[in-house]
């Protein structure tokens, strides 16, 4: 299948200006809708089972001329990183459609802006051209803005306009970042590969300015923190995460799944495809500080954080910052296990969190409140409701068999190799997260039930239909991992033989 | 090719047929009384004859018109299409304004097309003496048509304002110019670039002078600290003029600053970058005037009521972008602000189209009259606003994204010092974006009060609107053909 990538990232568009020309009838408007998310899934299945699982490179490329005079192409192409957040994105952005049936105000406009942010999505994953890349990163962002503003909670403007607003100020630096390795490169170029074929040519010896001199940092140096504080707020890394809280809580169920499933990846899938592979050398300078140890502090300032929450998502959304604190310990690892993980992590957050807030979702909808003291004794009530969500707390909480404690244990084990102490931190977050879950399932699930929700009815098809083939996933993955890991092997090991030579100790 | 009086009529014909036009609307307004859209139609295929015409010129020989007053060149011809465009869109959004409709509608396009033929000057004067005149020519018909609306005071009081601060500043600049004229002997660009080349030109007098002479040019540009003006006559003025005062006069302004101080006093050198005369840094002094324009600029659009008004302090923040590209001293930087201003002219015109359509339902420009707007029957008209804002932020995939990021590029292929200026740049982009999503919370986050009626829009203002969407849109997608129109329109004749 030639050109499979645009696709994948330009059928969605396609149905949101389809969407946009269909009569105001909401039924059909959601058919339609659904029916533009299905193609893609299905290609997401071919690239899995066509994927070279034995090669580094980028491969299903495509690349066109776009503005020959700036050196500007468009450039799509995927290798073991993106594939997983590609096949992640499809999954996510198909049950999604299905999760929003619920919505009754203006229709035509949620769907026609949530395939356009699937488009920005998937495209974001695919594009190997920089000035692409940084183009289908700011289209996901006027998409988000108006699903969390018109379509969120009674606080909906403040989380929507900080969260455009944080997202913005990363994402300037980050286009003066893309600039100026534009010019550092020679000749003239946004092609990423050929940036990163550079990565020793962009100086690291210390600029005579004020502050760099002190600090030591280079003009390498300089780029990667501009790039990372742009990545860092989408992670989102302390202190950078404080849009996140409000934009989940805020955001209807469907957007919060796609915020904490899909968008936040970006953040490390960032790091890792532009930071590592093109500025190599300030990388392994700046990795234990920016990512290690803000990584460990992520995991356990989170974890603190959804311990002292009451509102339910909000404690979903603190978990989420805990743990992609895991993805940025992993990542700063530099080890195959640490790594490897890492983007493990990943994918497997985006199907637990995706899980969790979507429990969230049915709760929600039924009790009309979040408040996790307000219900109690719900297994009684909801058993079937109740055995899912158990399933979605335990892999959150890495229990063995399901995928959180693959990935969470491959990253404990890398860094181990590395950072013992941050090793130590790390995996004290894991007890403050079975302590925050736990209490949370007995508050909610256990003891006496509420008199007021007696009458609560269960699970309802369609909820069960967007939670199982999540479910299943993360049954599989942490029974054979293999499944993801062998996807994303060849090339995380390639990404992270270019930094090791640049590692001082 | 230096061409006698009677010689240069030939190559003088769209000015010709502007001129032409601009007597003709006052013969047919004297015969066919009320008659609204004639004179319109007249005004507009008046516009597209003297387009036309340009667009011929293209083929013709660069050269000097005039005994040198007036230049023709690829750069003087890109601005007089600039103009003509914005005139052409003005006339055709004045049909659709209410407040076109209570004037004498002769006298505002003769005036209007008065003023674009000024801009046709600004844009090819060679000659000190010319560059004011055309200037002046555009700021007198600017002052009448800013206090066009009767018996409305805050017209007249913008008006007052303008002519003040015009005056001003144009005597600043003549000022200026004469101390020009002192040290070289001569009026003309050429001969003042042979006599600042040679030693003995006392350096801070020449500083002084450029200071001066940018206050006239600044205050055309809008940039600080001659920008206090503009709020109160964008407010003031008839919306449609205000349209066109923001991208037109603001174009000519780039065009006739460029002019002097570039091909003017200024040398090229072979790798396309520009040297200026030595131990007169006049670029130093518009970096720090492009950063302060932006940052005030845009602080003070944050808590603006009134769309008009914020919309001005917009347009000074977009003046301080495209400061940027002078202040490079690269023909990057040059074609980068050329390509801001068709993309200014696009989306800037558009949001004037869409405060002029709702302030005929709801008869105001505050922001308060747009609350709910998407969910009062004009989605829209609120959809449309909501690109040219996001647009005018510099998002993608919008053409306002295109235009920040070749003047970015411009300014960071410089380096050093350079780099803040960058910086600070984008840390506004992140500033201004809290204004202009502000007015996209207030139409589409926030929910109509019951007593905001329903907004029926002119369907015939949609003829305008759509295109100029489309437009702001696809040049945010497929930019290459522009950019290189905007880098062949970098050539400037000189000798």
């Amino acid at each position: 299948m030639e050109n499979v990538l645009t696709y994948m990232t330009f059928i969605p568009l396609a149905g949101a200006v389809v969407v946009l020309m269909l009569p105001n009838n909401p039924k059909l408007i959601r058919w339609v809708s659904a029916a533009a998310t299905v193609p893609p899934l299905l290609m997401a299945v071919w690239l899995f089972n066509h994927f070279d699982r034995t090669q580094a490179g980028f491969q299903f490329v495509e690349k066109y001329q776009w503005l020959p005079a700036y050196n500007i192409s468009y450039y799509l192409g995927i290798d073991g990183l993106s594939i997983s957040m590609v096949i992640l994105t499809a999954l996510l952005s198909f049950i999604c459609i299905f999760a929003s049936f619920g919505i009754e105000k203006a229709v035509k406009g949620y769907f026609a802006l949530f395939l356009m942010l699937d488009a920005g999505m998937m495209g974001v994953f695919c594009a190997l051209d920089f000035f692409l890349f940084y183009v289908f990163w700011e289209v996901m962002l006027l998409p988000m803005y108006f699903l969390i503003g018109i379509w969120g909670g009674p606080r909906r403007e403040y989380a929507a306009i900080k969260f455009f607003l944080y997202t913005l100020f990363g994402s300037v630096l980050m286009l003066l970042a893309i600039l100026a390795l534009y010019f550092a490169s020679e000749p003239h170029t946004f092609d990423m590969t050929v940036l990163m074929a550079q990565a020793d040519k962009y100086g690291t010896k210390a600029l005579p300015i004020w502050p760099f001199a002190q600090w030591g940092w280079g003009f390498q140096h300089v780029i990667w923190m501009a790039l990372f504080i742009g990545f860092a707020i989408k992670i989102p890394a302390f202190p950078f995460h404080t849009w996140l809280p409000d934009a989940h809580v805020e955001a209807p169920t469907a957007i919060s799944v796609i915020l904490a499933g899909v968008l936040l990846k970006m953040g490390t899938y960032g790091i890792l495809r532009t930071n590592f592979p093109m500025l190599p050398a300030a990388t392994a300078d700046l990795a234990y500080w920016f990512l290690g140890a803000l990584g460990a502090w992520n995991i356990i300032y989170g974890a603190l954080c959804a311990m002292a929450q009451k509102d339910l998502k909000k404690l979903v959304a603190y978990s989420s910052v805990s743990h992609m604190g895991y993805v940025m310990l992993g990542m700063a690892s530099f080890t195959t296990q640490g790594i490897n993980g890492a983007v493990l992590q990943m994918f497997n957050h985006g199907t637990i969190t995706g899980m969790l807030f979507l429990l969230v979702g049915v709760i929600y909808d039924r009790a009309h409140h979040r408040e996790i003291d307000g219900f109690g004794g719900l297994a009684a009530i909801m058993p079937v409701y109740t055995g899912i969500t158990a399933l979605a707390f335990f892999a959150s909480m890495g229990l063995p068999g399901l995928s959180g404690f693959i990935s969470e244990i491959l990253v404990l084990l890398g860094v181990w190799q590395r950072y013992p102490v941050l090793t130590i931190l790390g995996a004290s977050g894991v007890i403050l997260t079975a302590g925050y879950l736990l209490w949370t399932i007995q508050r909610v699930y256990l003891g006496p039930p509420n008199e007021k929700y007696l009458k609560m009815p269960d699970i309802n098809g369609r909820e069960i239909f967007t939670l199982v083939p999540l479910g299943v996933i993360v049954i599989i993955v942490g029974v054979y991992p293999s499944v993801v890991l062998d996807l994303l092997r060849a090339s995380l090991d390639h990404i992270n033989q270019i930094v090791l030579p640049h590692l001082h100790s | 090719m230096d061409l006698k009086n009677i010689a240069s009529l030939s190559l003088f014909y769209p000015e010709i047929i502007l001129t032409g036009t601009i007597l003709l609307i006052v013969v047919a307004d004297l015969l066919l009384r009320g008659g609204r859209r004639g004179l319109a139609l007249i005004a507009v295929i008046g516009c597209i004859g003297a387009l036309l015409a340009t667009f011929d010129l293209y083929g013709a020989q660069p050269g000097l018109l005039f005994h040198r007053m007036i230049v023709l060149d690829r750069f003087s011809l890109f601005f007089k299409v600039i103009a003509l465009t914005a005139t052409i869109l003005t006339i055709w959004m004045s049909l659709g304004s209410d407040e076109i409709k209570q004037v004498h509608q002769g006298e505002f396009y003769t005036l209007l097309l008065a003023c674009a033929l000024g801009m046709f000057f600004m844009a090819s004067s060679s000659n000190l003496l010319m560059a004011y005149l055309s200037l002046e020519l555009v700021s007198l018909t600017s002052y009448v048509l800013t206090g066009f609306l009767p018996h409305n005071r805050r017209s007249s009081e913008a008006a007052l304002k303008y002519l003040i601060y015009g005056g001003v500043a144009s005597g600043t600049m003549i000022y200026g110019m004469s101390w020009i004229f002192g040290m070289a002997g001569s009026l003309d660009y050429a001969a003042i670039q042979a006599a600042l080349a040679q030693n003995g030109i006392n350096k801070a007098a020449l500083f002084m002078a450029f200071i001066f002479i940018m206050a006239g040019f600044g205050y055309k540009i809008v940039f600080v600290p001659f920008h206090m003006w503009s709020p109160d006559v964008y407010q003031g003025a008839p919306t449609p003029f205000t349209a066109f005062l923001s991208v037109a006069s603001n174009a000519a302004g780039i065009a006739i600053m460029i002019r002097f101080f570039f091909p003017g006093v200024s040398r090229v050198l072979p790798g396309g970058d520009w040297s200026f005369v030595a131990g007169v840094e006049w670029p130093h002094v518009l970096l720090f005037v492009s950063m302060i324009t932006m940052t005030v600029g845009n602080l003070c659009a944050l808590n603006q009521k009134n769309l008009k008004r914020m919309l001005a302090y917009s347009g000074i923040a977009h003046a301080g972008y495209m400061l940027m590209g002078l202040a490079v001293l690269t023909n990057d930087g040059l074609s980068a602000i050329l390509f801001y201003v068709v993309v200014y002219l696009i989306m800037n015109l558009g949001a004037f189209l869409v405060v002029a359509m709702v302030a005929n339902v709801t008869g105001g420009e505050d922001i308060e009259h747009y609350r709910g707007l998407a969910w009062r029957g004009a989605s829209v008209p609120a959809i449309c606003l909501a690109v040219f804002l996001f647009s005018l932020t510099g998002l993608p995939p919008f053409a306002g994204f295109v235009g920040k990021f070749f003047l970015f590029s411009a300014v960071l292929k410089q380096g050093g010092a350079f780099a803040v200026l960058a910086v600070v740049a984008a840390i506004n982009s992140v500033i201004s974006l809290y204004y202009y999503a502000k007015i996209v919370k207030t139409m589409f986050l926030d929910m109509p009060y019951p007593e905001n009626k329903r907004v029926a829009v002119a369907v015939n203002n949609f003829t305008l609107l759509i295109p100029l969407t489309v437009l702001t849109v696809v040049l945010g997608v497929y930019f290459a053909p522009l950019a290189q129109y905007t880098n062949q329109s970098l050539f400037f004749f000189v000798k």
